[in-house]
């Protein structure tokens, strides 16, 4: 049977063209790759080359011809053995229109015109509280880095596919000391010193856990991981969406995040609201020694690309932590750090410091709020601080970083969505300053928020 | 870490040793039907696109066949295969079947991504086919971390990752060039140099233009291979598998090929003359070289015509399911984000 040559699109959003040249004559030979005309679209100029294999049977549109639709017939091609007498044959190769998927029953009432298919639901998270810790279970009085060194050993030792990498880890006992006595207990196969490669080494890390490894890749800093960003965001967040399914990545990304002290802007950022921006990706911002350790084994064993913020600041830190054989704590669950009525402070890793005093300031003042310690940035626990909001009519958020579409900015938008009619005052930020992190020390610590700054900010919601 | 005794010539540049070892004619028959089979995927690919049934970027093979059909006989199961954007070709050699990747092509739900990928995002576990990666030298640093993944759990898998001459000059390929000659990963570096990146030569684009020493100072082993003969592939293939699988380390490999398409479907080739792509294809066409030994060697015509029939009806059966298939269902837009 003849085969019909249409009016290609030459480009995702051509819809007309220009036959300009054919380059072709009627009952000329033509061979698949032969280019057998040429159109000219907005863009440019181009090449119609045959795929198919006969004679040129007839020329349906002229040259010269302008607007011509795209999937018009221009041609006839006819296959060996067929002649002019053929060419009443070619079918008008209707191109099948994708049927669009099935609306759900209940809207499905056959009626023209066909509405849109609905927007699904978005899945809503939901965790688990945190593990029960038995009346009687001894509290170890660890830092904050003897809590994370203690997580990855317990998981090394559980599950022989983790192991860690980064610049420092090994041999140097880690660049903030994190991995220390990690490499004696596991040695260099499972503790691996990287070249200053983050771009590399944290593909290599991606590539390693979708071969099924569960890669733990160290940052020095956040700063520097946004040499790697890409390979965090378009490899590990993407990939399992982007297979359907069949390919996830396993994989904890850790470091120091937010302003350290007086190492000025490079090296002073808080990148909790840019990572939590993207789907595919858990943002992990603890405060606590024992949500620390607690979370970062969730981390290690949860099947998705995770983004694990440490505090520089808060490693020397001190806290108790349940001495149990596994303590778990669940990704996505906030935690009441101070029950109050009068005012919600929400906050999270280095803000729960602002936020926490501050409160123990408000209650002098005769005002309880209670603090709210998001723990996790995304998924993020709305329910804990709906509820939270609903009792006090009023709320703070507080964060070292940016105000600009910060996760601040975040929570004011869920408070305002899900509790408008329980708010008596609208939500106030407290945020780091809207400047690059300066160096010199008064600078500096104007640039970062302040106990006064939450004060002030939970007694203006409060009308006080 | 003691420094294995180097089995493969070590000086990089052209190689010009003679024609390439004889294949069987079991073997010319496979590599002209495997061939065969990604040309006329691409050609139904290129006209489903002109049809409006494919959108977006689509990247086309035609021309570099003989690069992954070489390849892809050298390997054994288990090896890993990674690449960049211009992936059909792969997928099919990975034995990927072509109706999965046709469907997703056209974006529906038998698609190998269920439709959520598109041209340059498709995957198989169970073929050992890691993508398809849309950002250019990407899938150099991931291709390195399956080649590390290998050594760490000790089996003798190779992972073969291959870019483009564009792709050679990311920063993230000489990372991990350093990486994998550090940890000695067993991994072969395809350059599949097709002579322009997009639009740009690698004349405009790179200052050593002979790729195979692109690991020189790494000291990775290159070597510089007809792209076009496919008995040359599987020949270095065969030395550069055998490299790796004896805890060598990497090795680079310079496939010279050319793209016949253009870039991307609109692309308007004002950057090389119709005549340099018309004395490739008739002078050094990969499917024309094999089905010309095999017609010397006595193999007739219309065998060689049921062949291309077996593979126009695979083509035209993916091309008829991925028209027909449904779209994905609308619940779809949230599954897969996290398991």
């Amino acid at each position: 049977m003849p085969i019909q040559v249409l009016m290609p699109a030459l480009s995702p959003t051509m819809e007309k063209g220009n036959l300009a040249k054919w380059l072709k004559k009627e009952g000329e030979t033509i061979k698949s790759g032969d280019v057998i005309a040429e159109i000219e679209t907005d863009k440019a100029t181009m090449e119609v080359e045959a795929t198919d294999e006969g004679t040129l049977g007839k020329i349906l549109i002229p040259e010269g011809t302008a607007d011509v639709a795209v999937n018009t017939p221009i041609a006839t091609i006819l296959a060996d053995g067929e002649s002019a007498a053929d060419l009443a044959k070619a079918p008008a190769a209707p191109v099948p229109q994708p049927k669009a998927a099935e609306a759900p029953a209940a809207e499905a009432k056959a009626e023209a015109p066909q509405p849109a298919a609905k927007v699904p639901a978005a899945p809503v998270s939901e965790a688990l509280p945190d593990p029960e810790i038995p009346a009687g279970t001894e509290m170890v009085t660890q830092t904050i880095r003897e809590a994370l060194r203690d997580a990855m050993a317990e998981e090394m030792r559980r599950d022989g596919d983790v192991f860690i990498m980064g610049e420092e880890v090994a041999e140097y006992q880690g660049a903030y000391k994190v991995t220390q006595g990690l490499l004696q207990e596991f040695g260099a196969r499972r503790v691996i010193d990287t070249p200053i490669t983050e771009h590399g080494f944290a593909g290599v890390g991606v590539g390693a856990a979708m071969a099924g490894l569960k890669p733990i890749v160290e940052f020095m800093t956040w700063n520097f991981a946004m040499q790697a960003i890409d390979q965090i965001i378009n490899s590990a967040a993407k990939t399992l969406y982007m297979s359907g399914g069949q390919m996830g990545c396993s994989i904890v990304f850790r470091g120091p995040n937010g302003a350290a002290a007086r190492v000025a802007a490079q090296h002073s950022q808080d990148y909790a609201a840019w990572y939590s921006q993207i789907p595919g990706l858990k943002v992990i911002a603890p405060y606590s020694a024992a949500d620390y350790k607690g979370l970062l084994k969730a981390a290690i064993r949860d099947p998705n690309p995770v983004v694990f913020l440490e505090n520089e600041m808060l490693y020397g830190h001190t806290g108790e932590v349940p001495k149990l054989p596994d303590f778990v704590v669940p990704i996505g669950k906030a935690r009441i750090a101070r029950a109050g009525k009068d005012v919600t402070i929400v906050s999270w890793a280095m803000g729960m410091s602002y936020a926490l005093k501050a409160a123990d300031e408000l209650a002098k003042e005769g005002i309880e709020a209670e603090v709210i310690d998001l723990r996790t940035i995304r998924p993020m626990d709305t329910e804990t601080i709906i509820n939270s909001v609903k009792k006090t009519g009023r709320a703070v958020t507080v964060e070292e970083g940016w105000q600009q579409s910060g996760v601040g900015s975040e929570v004011a938008s869920r408070i305002m969505e899900h509790a408008f009619d329980y708010l008596d005052a609208p939500v106030a930020r407290v945020s780091g300053k809207d400047v690059p992190m300066p160096y010199a020390a008064n600078l500096e610590k104007l640039a970062l928020p302040s106990v006064a700054e939450v004060v002030a900010a939970a007694k203006a919601v409060s009308y006080r | 870490m003691a420094t294995p005794k180097k089995t493969v010539a070590k000086e990089s540049g052209q190689e010009k040793a003679g024609s390439p070892p004889e294949f069987s004619r079991e073997q010319e028959l496979k590599a002209l039907r495997d061939m065969l089979l990604i040309r006329r995927f691409e050609e139904k690919a290129g006209q489903l696109y002109g049809m409006g049934a494919i959108g977006g970027f689509c990247h086309l093979y035609i021309g570099q066949e003989a690069v992954v059909v070489g390849m892809q006989m050298a390997l054994k199961p288990g090896d890993e295969v990674i690449t960049g954007y211009r992936d059909h070709g792969h997928m099919l050699a990975c034995d990927m079947e072509a109706k999965g990747v046709m469907a997703e092509l056209t974006g529906r739900r038998g698609g190998y991504s269920r439709g959520k990928g598109g041209s340059m995002h498709m995957f198989s576990k169970e073929k050992h086919f890691y993508g398809g990666h849309g950002i250019v030298g990407a899938q150099v640093s991931l291709g390195t971390g399956l080649a590390f993944a290998n050594r760490y759990s000790g089996n003798d898998n190779v992972s073969v990752t291959y870019f483009g001459d564009g792709a050679a000059n990311q920063g993230q390929v000489y990372e991990s060039f350093n990486m994998a000659e550090l940890w000695k990963l067993p991994v072969i570096y395809v350059i599949e140099n097709n002579r322009y990146a997009m639009g740009t030569a690698v004349s405009r684009a790179s200052a050593q233009q002979d790729f195979s020493k692109r690991g020189v100072s790494f000291n990775i082993p290159g070597k510089q291979v007809d792209g076009m003969d496919v008995r040359a592939v599987k020949a270095a293939a065969d030395e550069a598998t055998a490299w790796c699988r004896g805890g060598n380390g990497p090795i680079i490999l310079e496939m010279q090929t050319y793209r016949y398409r253009g870039h991307s479907m609109s692309d308007p080739a004002k950057y090389r003359t119709r005549e340099e792509v018309e004395k490739v294809r008739h002078d050094q066409d990969p499917i024309e070289q094999v089905r010309n030994r095999l017609l010397a060697a006595g193999v007739s015509e219309q065998d060689l015509k049921a062949i291309d029939a077996e593979v126009r009806e695979i083509v035209n059966a993916a091309a008829d399911f991925a028209q027909h298939d449904p779209e994905p269902d609308p619940s779809e837009l949230y599954t897969d984000i996290y398991r």
